[in-house]
């Protein structure tokens, strides 16, 4: 009831907004107690059969997504369920055909333009950026641009130096449009169904390797009317000791090494960001106020990254708190490598963190002992 | 299209660049041992399976972007006759990539300048799973040059390959760029997560493989014309496969890069910044 109230408000009024962050209240139904799993990939699907099914004005487009099933078969069962006005395959020319989903969007449309990667959007950058992310503000309002641009992002596994780059950084540098970044399932699923229904420009950075995941859902999670808000991370796991923030399939990472840590008396605390623009600086800085140290990791290229904005964000704010030096953990500074080998040091490991949260715990010895 | 060229002519392609390297001169110890990543790749195994090259022959590339390589398949022709080489540039892509927009822009330059460009398209019929007729609203390929000329050529005729390729040379050098479509097939999936099967029948895959198989076209021809016995013609495959299997086997034993090779040729030049690891305060190196 909750969920048609949501619909009928829409993002875009405040009323709405406000629905859309209240939690069904006593909802009558009796949940199971079993936790149900479901992978990434059936999240992102339920989440585009939904958004789609609850309003006519939502399309997706991309190369191979109907006939295919998606090329990560994302949108399986799509194309025979709302038919090919509204499941479209594109040539591949993705300067072509994003600029015919922002240009369908300023007449109204809701549509979901679907990167077979985001090395990809780099033909189509002008115009998510000149054409999609600034037009609200040229126009006084005027033209608001309610699309959605997501696909993989970031490194798969031996694709090399044009298929391996992580965009959230570029994005994220760029006032008018969101940058969202699920991890888990749920994330999957309450950012994806949020990003559709928001009235601005949404990039949404999935990971390839997570697809196939597979997470515990709550039966909230998995209603009709799920939607997590953006621009807020989630803490996933409480500490004390450290802040580690990291987003996508670097959160899986910093859980594995707040395990390592725990082992020796660390308690670290893992934030996933959830949203990189906007970055959730509440709840960066109240947790680092709360642990002196702050890791910060992903996957892309170290300079201008994501970690150097969130370094600045507590500097800003809370420099009094930090106890040690902020450290950064990111992708090597070089194009990605091909050689399972060198591929492998690329990218950042578990052990990098366990590392780096190991020396912002230390660094409390005194300067003379490391002179 | 090496029978009707040179060398010192150019060739670049996208990412199914594994024959295009070995027909460039490449060998095949090298072309496994980068699939496989190892040292003695072509591309020293930091490039992989779409990046491999071979400048000394005129090889540039392996791109994995599509349609990126025609525009700077137009580049090399410029260059070629900016420095009056009389040599001429072919520029391989898919009927996938004939839609590209930058295909259109470089052409356009390219018969303003008349460069010697010659853009192949291997119209294969299927863009990874999109059969052409559902991405391209004029799918003759060889007409979408408009004011550049064009010729439709039976790709899987190698002695019709070779005609055209040596008519489109002449041509490319004497009066600027011209298009090539070579009408071919292809057999097996997009990629190692395509099975090739749900766009198309097996029927067709099997039909197309029974009547223009080039190298059965070749080899009925050869038989036609004495050039060889059928005994002769199986212990030369013979000897091939053997050829092959050995490259394999060594191209196993060759080792991986070693770890300094991450931070290697980043740049020409790199003035001796530093560049870095995952953790930088573990793993770092100045670039030379």
């Amino acid at each position: 009831m909750l969920g048609v109230a949501r619909r009928r408000l829409g993002s875009g009024t405040v009323l709405g907004q406000l629905m859309q962050t209240l939690r069904p209240a006593a909802a009558p139904r009796t949940y199971s107690a079993a936790a149900k799993e479901i992978t990434v990939r059936e999240a992102l699907n339920s989440a585009l059969d939904e958004e789609m099914s609850a309003d006519p004005s939502v399309f997706l487009m991309g190369e191979e997504v109907g006939e295919y099933q998606g090329a990560y078969k994302i949108s399986k069962g799509l194309l025979d369920k709302y038919g090919p006005d509204r499941v479209l395959d594109t040539p591949i020319t993705e300067a072509g055909f994003t600029g015919i989903g922002v240009g369908a969007a300023y007449h109204g449309l809701r549509p979901i333009v679907e990167f077979m990667t985001f090395n990809f959007s780099m033909q189509a950058i002008d115009h998510i950026i000149n054409s999609a992310a600034k037009s609200n503000y040229m126009s006084a309002g005027q033209i608001s641009v309610p699309i959605v641009f997501r696909g993989p992002n970031g490194a798969a596994a031996g694709v090399g130096a044009q298929h391996s780059q992580c965009y959230a950084a570029w994005y994220a540098h760029v006032p008018g449009l969101k940058v969202l970044t699920p991890y888990s399932a749920e994330d999957a699923r309450g950012l994806l169904k949020a990003a559709i229904r928001d009235p601005d420009p949404v990039v949404f950075l999935e990971n390839e390797l997570l697809y196939g995941e597979s997470f515990p859902v709550s039966a909230e999670a998995l209603d009709s009317s799920f939607c997590l808000p953006i621009g807020k991370a989630k803490i996933e796991r409480q500490g004390k000791d450290v802040t580690i923030t990291a987003f996508s399939k670097m959160v899986g990472y910093a859980l594995q090494a707040a395990d390592i840590l725990a082992k020796e008396g660390i308690s670290a605390e893992v934030i996933n960001l959830r949203s990189i623009r906007p970055l959730d600086r509440a709840a960066i800085n109240a947790s680092v106020r709360k642990t002196n140290r702050l890791v910060t990791v992903e996957e892309g290229f170290p300079q201008h990254g994501v970690g150097a904005e969130i370094c600045m964000a507590v500097v800003e704010d809370s420099f009094e708190y930090l106890d040690a030096p902020v450290e950064r953990i990111a992708g090597a500074d070089v194009p990605m490598p091909y050689a399972a080998n060198l591929e492998r040091m690329a990218v950042p490991q578990v052990e990098d963190i366990v590392r780096a949260a190991k020396r912002a715990c230390y660094r409390a010895v005194p300067m003379a002992a490391t002179a | 299209m090496e029978a009707a060229i040179t060398r010192s002519d150019s060739i670049i392609t996208a990412y199914r660049d594994h024959c295009t390297y070995l027909a460039r001169g490449g060998d095949l110890v090298s072309a496994f041992a980068e699939l496989m990543g190892r040292e003695g790749g072509c591309s020293r195994g930091k490039g992989g399976s779409m990046h491999f090259y071979k400048k000394d022959a005129n090889f540039y590339g392996g791109h994995g972007i599509v349609g990126a390589q025609v525009p700077l398949g137009c580049g090399l022709a410029f260059a070629q006759k900016y420095k009056k080489e009389d040599t001429c540039t072919f520029a391989l892509y898919g009927d996938g990539a004939a839609n590209q927009g930058q295909l259109f822009e470089a052409l356009n330059i390219s018969a303003l300048w008349k460069l010697p460009a010659i853009l192949v398209c291997e119209n294969n019929h299927y863009g990874m799973g999109t059969a052409e007729w559902r991405a391209a609203k004029s799918p003759a390929y060889y007409k979408r040059g408009d004011y550049v000329p064009g010729l439709k050529v039976d790709g899987m005729d190698v002695l019709a390959v070779k005609q055209a390729c040596k008519f489109a040379k002449d041509h490319a050098v004497a009066n600027g760029p011209i298009v090539l479509e070579m009408d071919t097939y292809r057999y097996h999936g997009h990629s190692m997560s395509d099975p090739g099967s749900t766009y198309r029948t097996r029927d067709e895959i099997s039909g197309v493989r029974q009547e223009r198989d080039p190298i059965e076209r070749v080899r009925k021809l050869i038989y036609a014309h004495d050039l060889a016995t059928a005994a002769e013609l199986k212990d030369m495959e013979k000897e091939i496969r053997k050829d092959v299997d050995a490259a394999i086997a060594k191209a196993k034993e060759i080792s991986m890069p070693d770890a300094s090779e991450l931070f290697t040729n980043v740049y020409k030049k790199g003035f001796g910044v530093e560049s870095f690891g995952p953790d930088r305060k573990e793993m770092r190196a100045t670039l030379p």
